[in-house]
């Protein structure tokens, strides 16, 4: 690794004043993702601003006036803790089920909620300093293209970059609008929608997401859903446990009997931010929850599937894991209000 | 994002840290960079945890900081100042060995033997967030520790022996 300067402080505004005073600056969280990536040499910060000491971990209700109108989980709060707080595990439970799925117990006491957000692709090439890349290195050209992309994208992807975002616990957060709560210099709180966080790839791939440096994630905030009862997160990797997604699909359905007044679905491991299958919600909205319904569904939403050389299996794949995760939404969560 | 331009290193002094190590008060002074899997093999001497990977990828470096399974492969020494760590070192008691310990002898749940002190300072971990209630719930929890050698079935016999020993209790 570099040698680079370690500062810490147990204040939030101190931390982004030292962060915005040098461009080559990064926060440092669990630093499950950063330290990796600065052992491997693709990250190269000069300075490390440890945002440990901030006292920004809580899980508590969002409120509005006097009515409960979602949850607020804190930016700084470990992976574990957020998936078992006793509030998620009983209104959010696709959440906890999309949080369990990602790495293993011991990565999730350290990773945090604001940090899993930023993780970075694991695209093998961008890992590879040898090799060229336009995340890594703007310009140089995108080695994945040509090369071995059985994990990459099948939607969104660009000339530029096709690599796919790799986080779990975006997925449930997208099916479940939250948003990002940033704090900006100035000190003002800026709220982005999950869905306008990550970007797609376009002619930038070196940008992730729409945070610019300087401001730091002090929450992430979900509003109150219908379909707790009826929710489900389903992963399909290489191995059972501790791999990353090929695919993987968080459903809600909120139901009257047996028919569907809204989907809620969301797709991983298919783009280079969480895939909102809207074609899919589309369709199922007004229709009986039946598996002729479901697998209707997928079908229109795999139609703008644009496979590469290596990777088309995930189209019959992610036909199969929608369909699977809403039959699994559909038995129910055993959720009691 | 990465510029072929790299800045020029900034001369980082070492830090001063105070950590409690088994149970033992340690002050001691490592440059930031330092991991704190390196500071507690090279400068602690303590080298019962293991280094597979450095990179988050096998769990053989597991450790037990404020009572939680981490991996110290991928934490700064530097962040971890003022905590308490329990590594495979302090796990017995009065030369005695830790139940875990006894366990995975009885159930022949090795054979390198390389992956075992983080497969023991995790399942310590695991016991003591009781959340695992079947097999199948011990395997998905304990999946963060790969063995090489295979002994999978046996380190998990090991692991239900004593997590049920503790629950008779
Ligand atoms: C072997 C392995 C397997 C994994 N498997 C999975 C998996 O299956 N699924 C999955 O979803 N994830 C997986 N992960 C990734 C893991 O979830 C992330 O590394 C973790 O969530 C990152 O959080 P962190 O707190 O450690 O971030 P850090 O590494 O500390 O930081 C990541 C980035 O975010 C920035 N940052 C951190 N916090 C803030 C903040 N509050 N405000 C602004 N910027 C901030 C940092 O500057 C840095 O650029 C795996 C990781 C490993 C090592
Ligand atoms: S897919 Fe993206 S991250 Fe991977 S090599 Fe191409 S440009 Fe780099
Ligand atoms: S050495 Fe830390 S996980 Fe492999
Ligand atoms: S006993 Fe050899 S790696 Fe597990």
């Amino acid at each position: 690794m570099r040698p680079f300067k370690f500062t810490n402080t147990s204040n939030a505004s101190s931390a982004i004043n030292l962060l915005i005073k040098n461009p080559n600056a990064k926060f440092l969280a669990g630093g499950t993702n950063l330290l990796d990536l600065m052992k491997e040499d693709v990250e190269r910060p000069d300075e490390l601003i440890d945002l440990g000491r901030l006292d920004l971990t809580a899980v508590r209700p969002l409120v509005t006036g006097n009515n409960v109108v979602g949850i607020s989980i804190g930016g700084l709060g470990k992976n574990t803790d957020a998936a078992n707080h006793p509030l998620i595990r009983k209104d959010y439970p696709l959440l906890t089920k999309a949080i369990l799925a990602g790495a293993s117990a011991q990565i999730r006491n350290m990773a945090t909620n604001g940090g899993n957000l930023l993780q970075r692709t694991r695209c093998s090439y961008f890992y590879d300093i040898a090799m060229p890349c336009n995340k890594r290195l703007p310009g140089t050209g995108c080695s994945a293209m040509q090369g071995i992309n059985r994990m990459h994208a099948i939607f969104g992807w660009s000339d530029s970059c096709i690599a796919v975002y790799p986080s779990d616990m975006a997925v449930a957060l997208s099916a479940l609008n939250a948003s990002v709560k940033v704090m900006q210099p100035s000190g003002t709180a800026r709220i982005i929608a999950i869905h306008d966080f990550h970007r797609l790839p376009g002619n930038h791939p070196e940008k992730d997401n729409n945070l610019d440096h300087g401001e730091l994630i002090t929450a992430i905030e979900i509003p109150k859903n219908k379909f707790a009862a009826n929710s489900a997160y389903i992963k399909v990797r290489d191995r059972n446990s501790y791999a990353f997604a090929l695919v993987s699909v968080a459903a809600g359905l909120e139901l009257a009997g047996g028919k569907i007044i809204s989907a809620s679905i969301a797709m991983g491991g298919v783009a280079h931010k969480p895939w909102r299958a809207t074609h899919a919600e589309n369709i199922l909205r007004g229709k009986m929850a039946t598996v002729e319904n479901f697998q209707m569904a997928a079908d229109a939403e795999m139609e703008d599937a644009r496979p590469l050389a290596h990777n088309k299996f995930k189209i019959g794949m992610g036909k199969k894991t929608i369909v699977y995760a809403l039959e699994q939404a559909f038995k129910g969560t055993g959720y009691k209000a | 994002m990465i510029t072929e331009n790299i800045s020029t290193p900034v001369i980082s002094h070492k830090k001063k840290l105070s950590l409690t190590i088994n149970g033992e008060v340690k002050t001691l002074e490592v440059k930031p960079w330092v991991s704190l899997l390196d500071c507690l093999r090279e400068h602690l001497d303590l080298t019962g945890t293991k280094k597979g990977c450095d990179h988050g990828q096998c769990g053989a470096c597991t450790v037990i900081v404020d009572g939680k399974r981490i991996l110290s492969c991928l934490t700064l020494a530097v962040m971890k100042d003022g905590a308490s760590i329990t590594t495979i070192e302090g796990i017995g008691k009065d030369g005695e060995l830790h139940p875990l310990q006894k366990a995975f002898i009885d159930h022949d749940a090795f054979q390198c033997g390389y992956c075992t002190p983080g497969q023991i300072c995790s399942a310590i971990g695991m016991i003591a967030e009781g959340k695992a209630k079947t097999r199948t719930e011990v395997k998905e929890l304990m999946s963060g520790n790969l063995c090489r050698c295979g002994a999978n079935t046996n380190i998990i016999d090991a692991i239900m022996e004593v997590q049920e020993g503790l629950t008779n209790e």
